[in-house]
């Protein structure tokens, strides 16, 4: 007999839709990593210590799950021989996904270790940088959802992840360059920490690129 | 039925299990070496469909191919098809692209030339036609499927997880369909000769009236199953990994469009129907399944805007047509001489 893995669906959920609403859960999560990154950095940025910490923990349970989720995922995927023809590129898909959910669990942990002192001058910069690794990151779950349903649909989204991951870079190397040119941080070590948050955050949207560039290959691949 | 009855059929089983072990995997080729369809599954389908296929509407090629030359003295049925089973596994081993209608066609040239039989030129043109516009029919079958097939999956979004559920249902209707047009269409090679000089005769089971002929394509279905049984799996996993690269989907629209080919010059009711409609109809010959695969393969790549298109394919075509017939006529000729003259036998009457 065939064994069911936990949390599989009800008698009335077939193995397919089971697995369809596995995916979408999985990818909701990762748009939900990427939003309570910015809550997260928002709140920092506001001093409110005690909140930032909150949602650093919501982005652990997220990361969490979402790693579960996927390790389920790739047990049905092999367990059920499904999708053979493109089953390694999805599982590429999802890790690499991972990862982008990864960096931005490292990023609130780090704040939430060193705590890093923002100057005031910073901070809109800061704030704009994470708005645009956000964006990058949920355009690009959106060309991951059009590739498993309009794979036509997948290069209009990947283009905005591309953009953005573009504006994040700017946004980094302004943000880098006030740093060390202003005189408000006298110790050369803060301006080594400013730059280095900088470097993490906008590595999210890098990651998302990568993302980006293995989903182009699979989309053309996906194509008859 | 007498031994030598039985050993002058064995040249019709040997080319049963090769139209088993070769044919048949193209029709399962992609589906099982993708992994989609287990083995077993395209195995069972391919072995019942083509004896049904051959059972139920394998007569109208076979009558096609009879009227090339009607091979009379079982003897002689032997030899054109080992001349023409041994074309096959030649060319087979020398890696080039063999047609099993092509040969068994060159074999009955070859026992005409032999016996002074005059070849009929209504019928050669008519089969001989069919090598040229089977392969184009499938391209033009292959390359209007590949559109539709496109337009409604670019509109229905169904996800990869349910598509890959709908290609693998597709996958099996579109085998039973190439199985039966197989056996409808190729088990002529394979028995076609044996028909004027049956040794069996009517049988009547519970009622039913099985025909001699019947019979006859029920042993060749049989055949069939021994070769899809025993060496269809090999040639399976090279077509679906090495050979033409198609993607499940790609490959469903080449198996219809090949099965249909194979269909449209093997059903009489078909023909009946277009007849009564005033329409012209298709010959009732056999057709190479192969080359009408390759033909849908090139009518593919054409729909993809022909960047992909392999011209080795197509002039691999041209080359059968020559190669294959000639071989087997001579071959044919060459063994019909020394059946009747070293081994005493009547090879035609």
């Amino acid at each position: 007999m065939k064994q069911r893995s936990e949390g599989s669906g009800g008698l009335f959920t077939s193995r397919t839709k089971q697995l369809q609403l596995e995916m979408d859960r999985y990818f909701s999560l990762i748009d939900q990593g990427a939003l309570l990154l910015e809550e997260a950095i928002k709140r920092y940025l506001e001093d409110r210590m005690e909140d930032f910490e909150k949602k650093s923990a919501e982005i652990d349970t997220v990361e969490h799950e979402a790693d579960t989720l996927r390790r389920q995922i790739k047990h049905r995927l092999y367990a059920e021989m499904l999708i053979p023809d493109s089953r390694g590129d999805v599982l590429g898909l999802l890790e690499t996904l991972d990862n982008v959910l990864d960096v931005s669990k490292h990023v609130t942990t780090h704040f939430s270790i060193e705590k890093p002192e923002i100057l005031p001058f910073l901070r809109d910069d800061f704030r704009e940088l994470t708005e645009s690794v956000v964006k990058a990151v949920l355009e690009l779950t959106l060309a991951v959802r059009a590739f498993f349903r309009e794979v036509y649909r997948v290069t209009e989204h990947l283009d905005k992840v591309h953009f953005w991951e573009h504006e994040a870079d700017e946004i980094e190397e302004r943000l880098k360059r006030k740093a060390f040119a202003t005189e408000e941080i006298t110790l050369f070590s803060k301006r080594v920490h400013m730059r280095y948050f900088a470097e993490r955050i906008s590595l999210i949207a890098d990651e998302a690129e990568e993302v980006a560039e293995r989903l182009a290959v699979y989309a053309i691949k996906r194509n008859l | 039925m007498e031994v030598a009855g039985v050993l002058f059929l064995s040249s019709g089983l040997y080319m049963g299990w090769s139209l088993g072990a070769n044919d048949a995997a193209n029709i399962f080729g992609t589906a099982v070496g993708t992994r989609m369809i287990p083995f077993r599954t395209a195995a069972v389908i391919c072995a019942v469909f083509i004896t049904v296929g051959a059972v139920i509407s394998g007569a109208g090629a076979a009558k096609g191919l009879g009227a090339l030359g009607a091979v009379n003295a079982l003897a002689g049925s032997f030899v054109v098809s080992a001349s023409a089973a041994t074309t096959v596994l030649w060319m087979t081993r020398a890696g080039l692209p063999v047609s099993t209608t092509q040969a068994v066609v060159g074999a009955i040239i070859g026992w005409n030339l032999f016996t002074g039989n005059p070849t009929d030129r209504t019928a050669l043109t008519r089969i001989v036609g069919t090598w040229i516009y089977g392969p184009i029919l499938g391209a033009g079958i292959a390359f209007i499927l590949f559109f539709v097939v496109k337009f409604i999956l670019e509109r229905m979004n169904i996800h990869l997880i349910r598509l890959d559920k709908y290609t693998r249902v597709a996958l099996i209707l579109a085998g039973v369909f190439g199985a039966y047009s197989l056996g409808a269409n190729n088990m002529a090679n394979v028995v076609g000769v044996f028909v004027p000089a049956s040794p069996f005769v009517d049988l009547n089971v519970f009622g039913v009236i099985i025909t001699g002929t019947q019979q006859l394509f029920l042993i060749g279905g049989l055949a069939t199953a021994v070769g899809v049984a025993t060496y269809s799996k090999k040639v399976m996993m090279t077509i679906g990994s090495n050979l033409y690269k198609l993607s499940p989907v790609t490959a469903i629209v080449v198996t219809v469009s090949t099965a249909t080919v194979l269909f449209l010059f093997a059903s009489e009711g078909l023909k009946l129907w277009m007849e009564s409609m005033g329409l012209p109809s298709f010959p009732l010959v056999p057709v190479s399944q192969s080359q009408a695969a390759v033909g849908s393969i090139i009518g593919i790549s054409l729909a993809k805007g022909g960047r992909n298109l392999n011209l080795k394919l197509l002039r691999n075509i041209v080359l059968g047509w020559a190669a294959t017939p000639t071989s087997a006529a001579l071959l044919s000729y060459v063994a019909l001489f020394f059946m009747q003259n070293v081994f005493m036998q009547t090879v035609y009457q």
